[in-house]
């Protein structure tokens, strides 16, 4: 085994990690603002995450209800998220996210067209209009393919102005970022090494954006990809910055769980949006029972009412299958537990009693695709069977809502591996918004501090032989299979720190986990450094490990149960809790510290955009005077 | 309900390699990329595979199984008998990496050679006005995972490294159509589809059409049409007076 392979070195100004939506639209932001700027993906170019991303983008245009603007945005998105949220993060989104949407357009996305050829909207469980910018099923694609197109228009103007077309923004394809370096407190640079040769890669740069994603594949049933290892959450962490909201991890009501080597994939909530129906094995449409007393005025009671709403939403309440997703996953899982579930463990989805076969194929085309192809199912003639699957991590990197500044100087997080925006709770469609609107924010925020350094920090040759010593590791010793201690790690947050929560589960998984940190790193790869996945597992196992980590220890301190956070043992939301995040960091990278931090208080301008009513049920007494002060 | 299976993968590195026979377990309802997969946490650790979302969106994991080019994720393991020998192999048009991954920066080159989308001066985002019947011709084309089974199948460079400098391959080909169908773009791209991009070398076998895990209409819809519209073009004397009179943005 080589010991000290070449480690190739490059300067930028800004080093963007990821190159989904939100990495994309950060580089480009900052290479419009005349940075150099690199992108490094763990996959192939073009390849992230986003292109699952399946409904749409979530921004009030009005197109389709002109009644919709930012503020009815801004309600549902703190309604969604149990009024955790950064509520900055929720205005700025909602405020933002129609110019970010058309900024695609100009770009040369194509979505699908009103009557007046703007751009379509479609209806999406909490959203309290149709809001969804999309491309049939498959926005996410759209989305990708036009910020990786606007890359490389970019890359042909450099070629044109500067005779080279990575001048000025490159794409370092599979390659991972597996430790950012420092000097002194703010960041100098990231180190990582190539998948198809092995060798290391240095970046110097004084700006990182983390744009990586979640963290999902420490979950056995995921929607998520294999790349969604906490890889942002972690260098975050062991670089001084501090994640919130851990504790919060969306299970999409509806993933395959049929068969087994599917279950996970996701059943877009399009499906619902458009007509489609939950019913259990008695063939009822349960959700009606399951309509929590926070939105009872909202949704409605019979399933004629909810019906009629599809064609006439200014007299009608919405069906409550598009009630917001933690609310559905609990109940798709209460019902399977109370044995009235599907064959297969879940419960009926049926589209196609509700929708021409035509119209089926015409809006939800790769879900009758991915149905056909996998598990023999018809969509247009049959009902589908689903279940709840980890598929979104509303916890992460604690920012600034402005510039997506973490607590590092020097370091960026966008995207999902951002923290705040989305509260308890994130609602559908507000994913691809929110990579938009803070991929753009994080990317200008990283160019603002570029130029406002008056040094350029330097990278410590000590700091990358750690990290090159602790990347090559696995390679040399004949440890245990990391395949085997991935596995144990998925399904213990499965089964311990999944969608329903006790204190001692929770307690015990954090044990299995301290176990799995020492298995961890002792993991062994057989094989050389050229492409071996293998090795690749082994270095990514540090993170996951040290995400689940953060996710029990928050789950077993949040005594309540809020969004993505169920707990057996405290089932209801308790207003005391509303104003604290748990926040966690690390000292010395091999243990995790959670801390309570209060969430500063709503602007007043944006806290009257509630009704009384409705705030009492979050707010505590002492909030409510105050509110009845400020809304005099 | 599981069965052992018998397969045969191509392993090798460095432009050297060879197929590696393996016995795994195959249950119900799994995809050839679950045996890999199986593979790697049982027997070979360091197999070497692309793959990212395992539900045919992302286009990764591109092979050849048993010599057709497939996504190992949309390949169930159901379309064989429990006797058959199944071969995988990585995708012949492109350099092998290793074992099943291989160098599909080709594609990324040709993606750099096409002029990006152009719309006209003066329209600011939000003013964009689209029927949805105009755009479907592009958004067809825009359902493409980039999986690169068309550019690897295409018989132009499949087995002919000379034909790459000059031929975009289908992939690209139906790029240049998608945009020059694309209601606002004002770039004039049929004549270097012809001249720059190999349009003339396809001859349309619609191999290109067979493979694409999208079903896309490469053939029929992309290269067909752009083929007649650089026909109209060169031998229409009205189109070529008028290309020498007016100016057209050939950016």
């Amino acid at each position: 085994m080589e010991n000290s392979p070449n480690t190739e070195r490059h300067e930028y100004d800004v080093v963007v990690i990821g190159a989904g939506g939100a990495g994309l639209r950060a580089a480009i932001e900052a290479r419009q603002q005349g940075k150099r700027t690199a992108i490094v993906c763990k996959s192939l170019f073009g390849k992230a995450h986003t292109v699952m991303a399946e409904g749409g983008a979530a921004a009030a245009m009005g197109n389709v209800n002109s009644d919709d603007n930012w503020m009815v945005h801004f309600r549902d998105t703190m309604r969604g998220g149990k009024f955790l949220n950064n509520w900055r993060m929720a205005e700025l989104h909602a405020k933002e996210a129609p110019d970010r949407v058309w900024e695609l357009e100009a770009w040369g996305a194509l979505f699908d067209r009103t009557k007046d050829g703007k751009i379509s909207q479609r209806n999406f469980g909490g959203h309290e209009y149709p809001r969804l910018a999309h491309v049939g099923d498959r926005t996410g694609l759209e989305l990708i393919r036009t910020l990786q197109q606007r890359v490389v228009a970019l890359q042909q103007e450099d070629q044109e102005t500067h005779g080279d077309p990575e001048a000025f923004i490159k794409v370092f394809a599979e390659c991972t970022v597996t430790r950012l370096l420092k000097d002194g407190d703010a960041i100098s640079g990231a180190f990582g090494y190539w998948r198809e040769t092995g060798n290391f890669i240095l970046f110097d740069a004084p700006a990182v954006v983390l744009a990586t994603g979640g963290i999902g594949k420490s979950y056995v049933v995921t929607s998520n990809s294999w790349e969604y290892t906490g890889d942002g959450h972690a260098l975050a962490l062991l670089a001084g910055a501090k994640l919130i909201n851990m504790e919060f991890i969306q299970f999409h009501p509806t993933g395959m769980v049929w068969p087994p080597s599917v279950r996970g994939i996701l059943v877009t909530e399009s499906v619902r949006g458009d007509g489609g129906v939950l019913r259990n094995s008695k063939g009822e449409r349960f959700m009606f029972d399951y309509i929590p007393d926070v939105f009872k005025d909202k949704y409605a009671t019979t399933e004629e009412e909810g019906d009629r709403w599809y064609t006439d939403q200014a007299n009608n309440r919405r069906p409550p299958e598009l009630l917001p997703r933690d609310e559905v996953a609990r109940a798709i899982n209460a019902e399977v537990k109370a044995g009235r579930g599907s064959p297969q463990g879940g419960v009926f989805l049926d589209v196609s009693s509700r929708l021409p076969a035509e119209e089926i194929k015409r809006r939800l085309p790769s879900m009758h695709h991915q149905f056909k192809e996998l598990a023999d199912v018809d969509i247009t003639t049959e009902p589908m069977q689903v279940g709840p699957t980890c598929h979104y991590i509303m916890g992460g990197v604690e920012v600034d809502a402005d510039t997506g500044a973490a607590a590092v100087p020097g370091l960026f997080a966008a995207g999902e591996v951002s923290g705040g925006m989305h509260g308890s709770n994130r609602l559908g469609g507000n994913s691809l918004s929110d990579l938009l609107v803070f991929g753009r924010r994080a990317g200008g925020g990283a160019a603002a501090y570029v130029d406002g350094l008056a040094a350029r920090p330097a990278v410590s040759p000590e700091l990358v032989e750690e990290a090159r010593a602790e990347a090559i590791a696995p390679l040399g010793r004949g440890g245990e299979n990391p395949y085997e201690v991935h596995h144990e790690l998925q399904r213990t947050m499965n089964e311990l720190v999944g969608i329903i929560r006790k204190a001692e589960e929770v307690a015990e998984a954090m044990e299995v986990v301290e176990k799995l940190k020492e298995r961890v790193r002792l993991v062994g790869a057989a094989g050389s450094r050229i492409y071996n996945p293998g090795w690749h597992l082994a270095i990514d196992l540090r993170n996951m490990v040290l995400v689940s980590e953060c996710v029990a220890k928050a789950a077993l301190k949040r005594e309540e149960s809020r969004g993505g956070h169920t707990r057996d043992d405290f089932p209801g939301m308790n207003p005391a809790w509303r104003r604290k995040l748990l926040v966690c960091s690390t000292g010395d990278g091999a243990s995790v510290t959670v801390e309570e931090q209060e969430q500063p208080p709503m602007r007043d301008d944006l806290i009257v955009l509630f009704e009384r009513d409705e705030l009492s049920k979050y707010l505590t007494d002492e909030e409510m005077t105050e509110f009845d002060g400020i809304s005099k | 309900m599981s069965y052992k299976a018998k397969f045969k993968v191509w392993r090798g590195e460095g432009g050297e390699g060879k197929l590696e026979d393996f016995t795994v377990e195959v249950n119900e309802g799994e995809v050839v990329l679950d045996i890999i997969h199986r593979l790697q946490a049982t027997q070979a650790p360091d197999l070497a595979v692309r793959w990212n979302c395992k539900a045919g969106k992302c286009g990764s994991c591109s092979m050849e199984i048993n010599g057709k080019p497939r996504l190992g994720c949309m390949t169930r393991m159901s379309t064989f008998t429990e006797e058959e020998t199944i071969t995988v192999t990585p995708m012949r048009t492109f350099p092998v990496i290793k074992d099943l991954v291989t160098d599909v920066s080709f594609n990324y080159q040709k993606a750099m050679e096409i002029p990006s989308f152009t719309p006209p001066a003066g329209v600011r985002p939000g003013e964009y006005r689209m029927q949805q019947v105009d755009v479907e011709r592009s958004q067809e084309f825009r359902k493409c995972i980039e999986c690169f089974m068309c550019n690897n199948v295409c018989h132009v460079i499949r087995d002919h490294e000379e034909n790459k400098t000059a031929f975009a391959g289908p992939r690209f080909l139906m790029r240049i159509a998608e945009l020059d169908m694309h209601p606002y773009d004002v770039a004039d791209r049929q004549e270097a589809a012809q001249e720059e991009h190999g349009l003339g070398h396809c001859n349309i076998t619609k191999c290109c059409t067979e493979v694409c895990p999208e079903h896309i209409k490469i053939t029929d819809n992309a290269l067909i049409p752009m083929k007649e519209r650089v026909a109209d073009r060169k031998y229409d004397p009205l189109v070529w007076l008028g290309n020498k009179i007016f100016k057209r943005s050939s950016k």
